[in-house]
This record gives structure tokens, sequence and C-alpha cells, in this order.
């Protein structure tokens, strides 16, 4: 029940909403590296990075515009307005001194402060007309632009994120072996699933946004200063205010979501527990306290997630509030600025709009940069694992052809050392044999003592220290690993199926093979059995779960997929432990006929399947410490002997016992 | 689905929902007013130059901010809490279920799905109870106000926003259903990339050892390329949609400016109002552009949601008895009478026809290969699951008519998988007797051939045992089992293959410890291994769901096939003779 056996849409999550995933780190150790990678990664063409940059700019930076001209457009009006009521035929400065005389000072303040006033005449259509004209064109320009940036954008974005999953994928296949062993296969489905989909994520909804948020800030802020240096420095303030505002709240937000995830863990971690051992927990008639300690965690996470929800809700509201202090303070500074005949009603209607669209990207960026480390920190991991070093390359040579018919698969181990770690005690020391072609070779010995390292080693799936391995004389290390694995196959204790029919499962290691060859392999195996009793036959489809195979089909099914490779040289490792003993009996015959003719290395720890092995190595501490055939080692009394009777005279040893 | 459990586990918090509405209807009032007060100070104030009127009306839009932020504050606390409640209430409702499965249930879902269920997807739903709380409110009010506080400031324009709002729930409506089912089948072809990877990290040995790489790539290529074809389509829409209903509002604030331009020609408006105007519009756009983000949100959650239901739908098949039988006359005796049991729609059952009496004192032995039943004939005793056919009685009582408690304690299972609860091992031996004392634990420890390592642990009894007893190795976890059962003293011991993890000397110490302790009870033994079994009063051969045998060690070897073919390929001929 390990995670890697879950669906990835029921992945267990630490937390909600994206990068909050348990496995995802969530702080990168140096951002900026990782970060310039990342970008090169997703501008291999410089042109196209430069194009999306440059319609992002020229669409906010139009957008930005377009509110001054509507607000220029509202002074028409406005003037218009004013000056319908006044006299016509009088000029501006008659009508001001006009209201003065009358003593209304502050009209003649905003009068005079009105350009192109036309006492009398009502408002200029022609030039509000022209003026939406251009806002008009602003507006859809930029609306163009932005839309064609995103357009750009989001191929760029999905095509570097698919190169990134190409690369990860290729890297598995050149990873050498010890790589994947030493660390938890959790953590390496970790970087390959969890870490691209919120790198992904991250880059399809922070690049864009962004790129925006800041050339909106710029070119609001410009046009701010622009209209009015004094509203401009009021807006400003606000700036820092918010943004220390947002990083309180966020720090606190912070620390209570790191509660809820504390508790979201306990909880999870209980639940986990109970459904597990549900079978105890009923015949143990636990119900009751595993509800109680439940709803002790349950009403703790509540606890927890409602500070960590409210706290990290109040970020709106107070930026809000905060946006509608600037709003109070431009209307009236602005108001008393045009009352005294500085600026014009357009104009502020222009700053107020500004001053609204300046504080939501700040805002949003406030909120990016969450998402933003924890992407980057998600992209150093991807690039660690393909970073790390492949396994060597190739060399040209080449193994002898097999002569027709005649005996081939000779291999010869010469003073064999090997360890995982070189700075370690070698696991394999000095180890040397030979097995001559269609011998079986048997090995035996506890846990530890190095029998998968030996053939996994003339498999090639690890590099020796020194000494050299052979295959029909010539050094396997001199040849490329596919001729090698394509002479070799191998049957294991872990069965493997692929998702897929089960005709598709055994062609795996010869794709050509013929419906006939099939056939005939799956009928030496054991296989044509009990794919009969299926509904599809060979074309049932073998789920992730295989819950339609029992273990010992799993197994048979390997067992045919080797046989139908044909291979020259074949390598059983434990391939009949998960099975009870019966089926071991039919498994036993299906490998028989799959050794005949063929040299073999069988890993066993039932020694009754080895007993009439050619050759039996027993192994201990990475050296073979006895060798020879079933009756010669017995007859030694040695290792071998003091093993086989620990397995046979346990029904002796008993009956003294009862 | 999803609305079923919105509707039915947010009940509880109808006020806090209904203080919600009223909070945020002041919030959004509030915030709905301040456009119309900067209308005033321009019509008031600029347009008469009269700067005392904006200072006061500036004093007051303050207030109308302050009461604003109040109120919303508040209403963002009342949604945290009923948003988080409404979770905490739906996992206490899934928890409570899934304790009432019986193990064909649990089997059915799988405890991995369960666990998720419980965990990830009530956080999704419960994340967009919080939406819901939070910002559904308040969208249909900001939008509705929007457009009365608009009409308010000029009756006559309102024909523009009978134009722009359907235009936008146009535009929206356009693009949610058009990238909804795009965001399903990225979730499915992520699936399906993840699934690839996975299985290529699992079978890495495999695909190296038939030289599959490039096959292995481009399989993975194809779901890969079937992943990003369905993302950029999704990105193709989003990268529309902002631009397009920016557009929209953008437009229609030109319209407000021309139009309105003429009325104040006209005498019939002032500028003031005009300015207004655009701020609502402004609003509108807001509101929407939430709602479409809301809209987004959904489809995920109502999976989540989907799932959920599955769970709280489900109705246990072993119910427990409405009065049951606390107490019988007999004690350690076991009874199959024809019983039968298939999985709910399975063709072949898996028993079929099992009948056998045993009594105190015995030991009963079940054997048979993988896959014969064995398992399943021990668990319908704790009623884990119900036969389908016949009746299981213990102490001359159906199973199903005792007291979930009472046969419970009449039990000791020791099952296949030992497995140990996280606490310490005292917290362990003590869920068979809560009120065992130290000298009846470390009785039962002893028995169990677990007394030794206990003692050297730090903290004997009290020593941690981490979550599914990681921190003891597979055969001390097996023998910590045993004695959780023995230090219940139960009528009826059930072992389920409880000895493989153990060497054979230990096995052999074990049983020679159990045979005083269960001289009064009756012991069921199932096992693979012959050796484990030989001397068992009662040997029953399993064979595809039917007793095929049944006698003795010696029996069975005398005159049936199907044991004497399990006994010989656990040892070879002569070794048996």
């Amino acid at each position: 029940m390990s995670r890697g056996q879950l669906k990835a849409t029921e992945r267990i999550t630490g937390g909600g909403g994206p990068g909050m995933h348990g496995q995802v780190a969530q702080k990168p150790m140096s951002f900026g590296p990782s970060a310039k990678r990342l970008l090169r990664r997703l501008a291999p063409q410089r042109a196209v990075l430069l194009l999306i940059v440059g319609l992002a700019v020229a669409g906010v930076v139009l957008g930005a515009l377009a509110p001054r001209y509507l607000g220029q457009a509202t002074d028409h009006v406005f003037t218009g307005a004013v000056g319908r009521d006044l006299p016509a035929g009088a000029t501006q400065e008659e009508v001001v001194d006009g209201l003065r005389a009358q003593g209304e000072d502050r009209l003649a303040d905003v009068v005079s402060g009105l350009r192109d006033l036309v006492p009398g005449q009502g408002v200029d259509f022609d030039a509000v007309a022209r003026v939406l004209l251009l806002v008009l064109g602003l507006y859809v320009v930029s609306a163009l632009f932005a839309w064609l940036q995103g357009l750009l954008l989001n191929r760029l974005v999905n095509r570097a994120v698919r190169e990134l999953r190409t690369d990860v994928g290729r890297k598995l296949n050149r990873l050498p072996l010890d790589y994947l062993d030493r660390q938890p296969r959790g953590e390496i489905m970790s970087r390959v699933s969890n870490d691209i989909d919120n790198l992904a994520q991250t880059l399809q909804q922070t690049v864009s946004q962004l790129l925006t948020s800041v050339v909106t800030v710029v070119s609001i802020l410009a046009m701010m200063l622009w209209i009015s240096p004094l509203l401009a420095v009021i807006a400003l303030v606000s700036v820092p205010v918010s943004m220390l505002v947002a990083s309180r709240v966020m720090k606190r937000s912070q620390g209570q979501f790191v509660a809820q995830w504390r508790r979201t863990g306990q909880l999870n971690a209980h639940i986990e527990e109970t459904f597990s051992g549900h079978e105890l927990v009923r015949v143990f008639g636990r119900q009751a306290e595993a509800e109680r300690i439940f709803a002790e965690h349950n009403e703790g996470l509540f606890r927890a997630g409602f500070k960590a929800q409210f706290v990290s809700g109040l970020i709106m509201p107070v930026m809000m509030f905060i946006g509608n202090l600037n709003f109070v303070l431009v209307a009236v500074v602005g108001g008393l600025r045009v009352a005294t005949g500085h600026l014009t009603v357009g104009e502020v209607q222009a700053f107020i709009q500004y001053s609204r669209q300046f504080n939501m990207p700040l805002t949003q960026l406030a909120s990016m940069i969450n998402m933003l480390q924890s992407g980057v920190a998600s992209a150093e991991r991807v690039f660690e694992l393909l970073d790390a070093p492949e396994q060597s390359p190739d060399e040209a040579g080449s193994l002898p052809a097999v002569p027709g018919g005649g005996p081939s698969g000779e291999v010869r181990f010469e003073h064999v050392s090997f360890s995982y770690d070189p700075d370690e005690r070698p696991l394999i020391e000095d180890l040397s044999l030979v097995a001559r072609p269609g011998q079986t070779v048997a090995i035996v010995g506890p846990t530890g003592a190095g029998k998968t390292t030996l053939v996994n080693l003339i498999m090639r799936f690890y590099e020796l220290q020194t000494g050299r391995i052979t295959l029909d004389g010539v050094d396997i290390a001199g040849v490329p690993r596919a001729d090698l694995r394509a002479r070799t196959g191998m049957v294991l204790q872990d069965t493997w199926l692929f998702e897929g029919t089960i005709r598709d499962n055994l062609r795996y290691g010869r794709p050509d093979a013929s419906e006939e060859e099939i056939l005939q392999a799956a009928r030496a195996t054991f296989v044509d059995r009990f794919v009969h009793s299926l509904p599809d036959g060979y074309d049932t489809v073998i789920s992730a779960e295989g819950a339609s195979l029992s273990a010992g089909e799993r197994q048979l099914l390997t067992i045919a997929r080797a046989f139908l490779a044909d291979p020259a040289l074949l390598i059983l490792d434990e391939a009949t432990s998960s099975v009870d003993t019966r089926t071991e009996l039919l498994l036993q015959q299906a490998m028989a006929a799959l050794r005949s003719d063929r040299t073999s290395f069988v890993i066993a720890h039932r020694l009754s399947t080895i007993r009439d092995a050619d050759l039996i190595l027993v192994m201990e501490a990475g050296a073979i410490v006895e060798r020879g055939t079933h009756e010669e080692l017995l007859a030694a009394d040695g290792a071998y002997a003091r093993l086989y009777r620990s397995q046979f005279a346990a029904p002796v040893e008993e009956e003294e016992v009862a | 689905m999803l609305l079923r459990l919105l509707r039915g586990y947010l009940r509880p918090y109808r006020g806090w929902l209904l203080a919600i509405v009223g909070l945020q209807f002041v919030s959004t009032g509030a915030m709905l007013y301040l456009p119309a007060l900067n209308a005033d100070i321009i019509d008031g104030g600029i347009a008469q130059g009269d700067t005392g009127y904006i200072v006061r009306t500036g004093a007051v839009m303050l207030t109308v901010s302050l009461a604003q932020i109040a109120c919303s504050i508040a209403a963002i606390w009342c949604a945290a809490r009923s948003a988080m409640g409404f979770g905490r209430d739906l996992r206490a409702a899934l928890f409570h279920r899934v304790g009432s499965f019986s193990a064909y249930e649990v089997g059915r879902f799988g405890a991995p799905s369960l666990i998720t269920r419980t965990t990830n997807d009530v956080q999704q739903v419960q994340m967009l109870a919080y939406l819901a709380c939070s910002m559904a409110v308040t969208i249909p009010i900001m939008m509705v106000g929007s457009v009365l506080m608009a009409l308010h400031q000029d009756r006559n324009l309102a024909w523009l926003f009978a134009v722009l709002i359907p235009a936008l729930f146009l535009v929206v409506g356009a693009v949610v259903t058009r990238i909804v089912p795009y965001f399903r089948l990225v979730q499915q072809r992520l699936d399906r990339v993840n699934g690839v990877l996975r299985e290529q990290i699992q079978g890495i040995r495999v695909v190296r050892a038939f030289v599959r790489e490039r096959a292995e790539e481009e399989r993975f290529e194809v779901a890969n390329e079937a992943l990003t074809d369905v993302s950029l389509r999704a990105g193709r829409w989003m990268a529309t949609f902002f631009p397009l209903m920016l557009l929209v509002v953008n437009v229609a604030a030109v319209g407000v400016i021309w139009f309105g331009g003429h009325r104040v020609d006209a005498g019939e408006m002032e500028v003031g109002p005009l300015t207004a105007f655009l701020s609502y519009l402004m609003q509108v756009m807001m509101s929407v552009m939430m709602g479409s983000f809301m809209l987004m949100m959904i489809p995920r959650a109502a999976v989540c949601a989907d799932r959920i239901g599955e769970v709280l739908d489900t109705e246990t098949t072993v119910h427990a008895p409405e009065r049951g039988v606390t107490d019988a006359d007999v004690r350690g005796v076991l009874e199959f009478d024809r019983v039968d049991f298939s999985y709910p729609g399975a063709e072949q059952p898996v028993l079929t026809d099992v009948s056998f009496t045993a009594r105190a004192g015995q030991t009963l032995a079940v054997i048979g290969s993988t896959g014969a039943g064995k398992s399943t004939l021990l668990n319908l005793v704790p009623r884990l699951f119900d036969a389908t056919g016949g009746a299981v009685r213990v102490d001359g009582v159906d199973v199903r008519d005792w007291d979930p408690g009472a046969l419970g304690s009449r039990l000791g299972l020791v099952p296949q998988k030992a497995f140990l609860f996280s606490g310490t091992v005292r917290s362990n031996l003590e869920m068979g007797k809560g009120d065992a004392t130290d000298a009846e634990l470390w009785h039962a420890l002893e028995v169990a051939q677990a007394r030794d390592f206990v003692e050297t642990l730090e903290g004997g009894l009290d020593a941690a045992v981490a979550q599914g007893g990681t921190n003891f190795s597979g055969g001390q976890r097996q023998r910590l089992a045993i004695a959780r059962a023995l230090v219940r003293r139960p009528e009826i011991y059930l072992f389920d293959d409880s000895f493989s993890a153990l060497d054979l000397a230990t096995d052999a110490r074990l049983r020679l410890a159990l045979a005083p302790e269960t001289r009064d009870a009756l012991v069921i033994i199932v096992a693979q291994r012959v050796s484990t079994i030989r001397e068992a009063d009662l040997i029953l051969v399993l064979d595809d769901g039917r007793i095929v045998g049944r006698g003795t060690h010696e029996e069975l070897l005398a005159d049936n096939a199907t044991y004497q073919e399990i006994c010989s390929s656990q040892v070879t001929a002569e070794e048996m003779s």
C-alpha cells in the first residue's frame, strides 16, 4: 500500500492547491541559477521570447494609455457641460473675470482650469468622437497583442514542458542502475511526476502573469506620474504599505499553514493506519477508540485549518481596504486640485482608474512569489535528475556470431570485484568461475551474500571495479549493452508486466514473434491453460493493479516472456518465491523446458529445486565458499550441507518437540 | 453529488451562512457606495468649487471603507468557519462509514483509495466550499448591486448593461463550456503519462534486460504528445479568455462616455455619475471574472465529490443485529453448516458447501493452495464477511445474531499480515484486553517467543511502535501479533498463516509453548507448510473452495491425493516416510 501504487489522481497530498504536494520541496536551494536555467529551457529560440516580451509590453502600454484618453473625452464632456450654461460670445477670460466680480471665486477657479472652453457652446462631439475612436483603437489593438502574446506563450510553455518530460523519460534509460537503486523509488517517481506537474503548473500560471504584472506596474506608474506627480506620490505611499501588510499577513498565514499541514499529516496517518488495519480494528472491537482518536485529530485540523484559512483570507479585504483608502485620498486630493484648477475632472477619473489597476498586479506579484519558489524548487529537483551521471557509452565491439546449431553461451568470471560504492568493502571480491555452454549453474546462500548482484553483473547492469566477465570469449564491457542483453533472458522475483494485452506482454522480448511462436511458448510454460479461462484470451488487458491475475499466473507470464525471447543465456532470480508449493511444481516444469540447451544461472531459496544443477555455487559475503554438484557438496558436509539440513530436517526436529 | 454534499453538510452552518450573506451585503454595499460618493465629490464639490464639501465627503468615504473592511473580515471569519466545519463533518462521516464496512467493501475500494477519498478528496471539496461561502455569495450581490447603483446614477443608460451583461455571460459560457472538458482530458492524459513513467521505473530491469529502451521511449512520447496536445488547446482558450473579457468591458466603457456625453449635453445627466458608471462597470467585470474562476474549479471538485459520494452511498454487507446475543451456554464450539460464500457479482463461489464442527481443546487445521479459500473461511468467523449460504455458528449461535462486541471477545485473530498500530508495545497488546496487568502482558510475550527481544528494547513494554510496526522485523511483528491475541485469552484462536515469517526453530518453540495456553480453547490454523499442522486433531484440505479431504496427517497422507501432492511438493519422498 505504498504511495507508488496509488493512481496519480488519488495521490495523497499534504495540503490543497498547487505546490503543496507532500513530496514537493517548498523552497529551492539556489533560486538564481535554477531559475535562469529554466528560462533558458523555456526559450531555445530567443526571437520568439523577444517577440512575446515585445507583444506583452506593447499590449500593456497601449492598454495603460487608454484611460488617459478616456479621461480626455470626459474632459470634453465636462467642458461642454460647464460651457453650455455660460453666456455665448464671451471669451474664457471674460467669463472668469465676470464670475470673480460676482464673488464666485471657486467656480472661477474651475472655469479657468478648463482647456478649450468656449462659453455658450455645448459638448464638442466631434472632438469626443475623435478621442473615443482613438481609445477604442487602443483597446482593440492592446487586446489583440495580449491575445497573441498569450497564444505564443502557451505554445512556448507547453513545448518546454513537453521537452522536459521527454528529456526525463530518456534520461531514465541512460541512468546507471545503481543510481536508481540508491534512492527510494518513490523519490524518483516524485521527481518525474509531482515535480514536473508542479513545474508545468507554475509555468502556465505565473510566467504570463509575471510578465504582464511587472509591465503593468511600470507603465501605470509612468502614466500616474505624467498626470500628476503629487497624486502619484500619494498612490505610491500605498505601495510599501500594501507590500508590508501583505508580507506580514503572508508570514503569519505561512505559520498557520505549517500547523495545518502538520495536523493534516497526523490525521492522515491515523486514517491510513485505521483503514489499513481495518479487519483488526473490527475483530478487536476498536472502532469506538479509533473514532475517538479520529475526532480529536479532526477537531485539531479543523481549528488549525480555520485559522490558516482565515488569516490567509485576510489578504484580499486588507488589500482592498488599502485600495479604497487610496481611492478616497485620490478622490479628495484630486478633487481639491481640480477645484484649484491644477487638474481636470477627466484626469482625476483616469487617475482613479489607474490606481485601481495599480494594486491588483502588486497583490498578484506578492501571491506569485510562493508559487514561483515552489516551482523553481521543483525545477531544481528535476535538473538534479537530468544532471545525474549517465552510464558509460557503449563500446563498438561485437559478440561472435552464433555458429549454426552449435553450443554457445560460455560465461567466464575472471577475478571480478565489485561494490556499489567504491569507498566501501567490495560486495563481490576476486570471484572467478566458468559456466560451460548449456550448463545450469545454481547459486545459493543467505540473504545479502551477493547472489543477485552476481547475476546482475552478467547483464552488465553494473560496471566492475576490477576483473572481467566474458561471454563466448568476448569481454562484455567491450560490446554494446543491447547486443549483450539480446542474448540473455531474465526472469525475476518481481513479476513486472506492463499495462497492455497478454499477447503484447509475451511479445515484449521479441516484438516480431509470430502468433504460432507465441502459442508455442505459452503452451510450453503452462500459460496457455489459464489464458483460455480469461474472458478475452490473449487479448485480455492486464491492468496496473493486475487484479485479474494471481501471483503465480503473473510469474508464469514472465517465464513465457523469457521463453519466447529465446536467449542463449538465461537468468532466473528467485523466480518462484511468491507462489505456493503446488504452483511451484508447475513452474519448475516450465522452467526446466526453458533451461534445456541454454546456459542458465538459477538463484533459488528452496534447495529442492536446484539439486540437479550441473554446478552449485554457495555464496557467503560476496565470495564463493563452495562449489560442486549436489552430491559432492553433501558429501563434503560443509556450508551447503548445513543449509540443506536446515531446510529439510525441520519435520524430524518437530517430532522430537511434539 | 457535489451539490448534495454541499447542501447536506453545510446545513448545520446555516446560521453562519446567513450571517455571511448579511455581512457581504453590507460590505458589497459599502464598496458600491464609494464610486457614488466620488460622483458627489465631482458634482457637489468640484463643479461647485466647494472644497469643504470635498473634505466632508472624503470623511464619509473613509467611514464607509472602514465599515466595508470590518464586514468583509467578519464574513471571511464565518466562511472559514463553515467551510472547515463542513470538511470536518464530511471527513467524520466518511470515517464512520468506512468503520462500518466489512472486509469486502474495504477490499472493493482498496484501503489506499479509501484513504485518499477521506483525506485529499475531502480537502478539494472543502476548498470549493470555502470559495462558495466567501465568493459565491459576494458575486451575485456585487453584480446586482453594481447594476442597481449604476441605474440609480442614471436610468437611461441601463440598456448598456442590458447589452454588456449578456455579452459577458456569452464569453464566459463559451469559454468555460469548452475549457472544462479539456481540463478533464488534461487530467486523464497526465495520469497516463505518469502511469507510463511509473511502469518504466518499476520495470527498469526488465526494460533493459529485453533491450526495450527505444520502444519504451516511443510509448512515453505518444502519451506525452497526447498530453501536450490537450494542454495546448486548453491553454489557447485560457489565453483568449482574459483579453476578450477586458475588451468587452472596455468597449462598454467607451460606450458609457459617448452615450453619457450626449445625455450630459442635453442637461439630463451630470458628469459625476458618468465616472461612477465607469467604476460600476469595472465591478461587474470583476465579479464575472471571479465567478468564472469558481466555475473552473467546480469540475475537479465534482470528481472528488463523486468519489466521496460512492463511499457514503455504500451500505455494508455485514450488519450488526438490533439486539445481539451476549452470552451462550456452551464455550469454544465452532460450527460451519453447509456454508457457501461468493463475492457479490462474482461467477465462481469462493467457498462451496463447507461443513465441519470443532470444539474446545481441539486443533483444526486448514490447508490448500493459494486461492483455495482458506483465509476467506477464517474471515467468516469474526464476520469480516458474511456467508452467502448456510450458517457459521459460534457456541451454537449464528454469528449474525451475536452482539459484535461479545462475539469479538470470544475470538483471537492473528492475521496473515502482522499489522501493528503506532503507539507502544503495551498499547498494541492492550488491544486484546484493555485492563491486562503487566504480568499478563509479559506472560503472553513469553509464550509468543517475544519476551527476549521486547526486554532488550528501550522502555520494554513502553517501547515505541512506528506506524505499521516498521521498526520491527517481519518475524517480530508476527510474534507481537500472536501475543496480542493471547492477552485476550479467547475461546477460539484463529491463526491465518501466522507462522510463515518465523524460522523453523522459533516456530517449533512457539507451538510447544502455545499448547498448554490453548488447552481449553479451540485453535484454528490456516497454513501452507505441512510441518506446521502435522499434529492437528483434524486437517481440512481445501481445493477450489470445497473440502476435498478431512482427517489426521497420517490418514490424509494415506488416501488423499491432493494432500499427498501438497506434501510431496514440500518434502521429498524419502524424507516423508
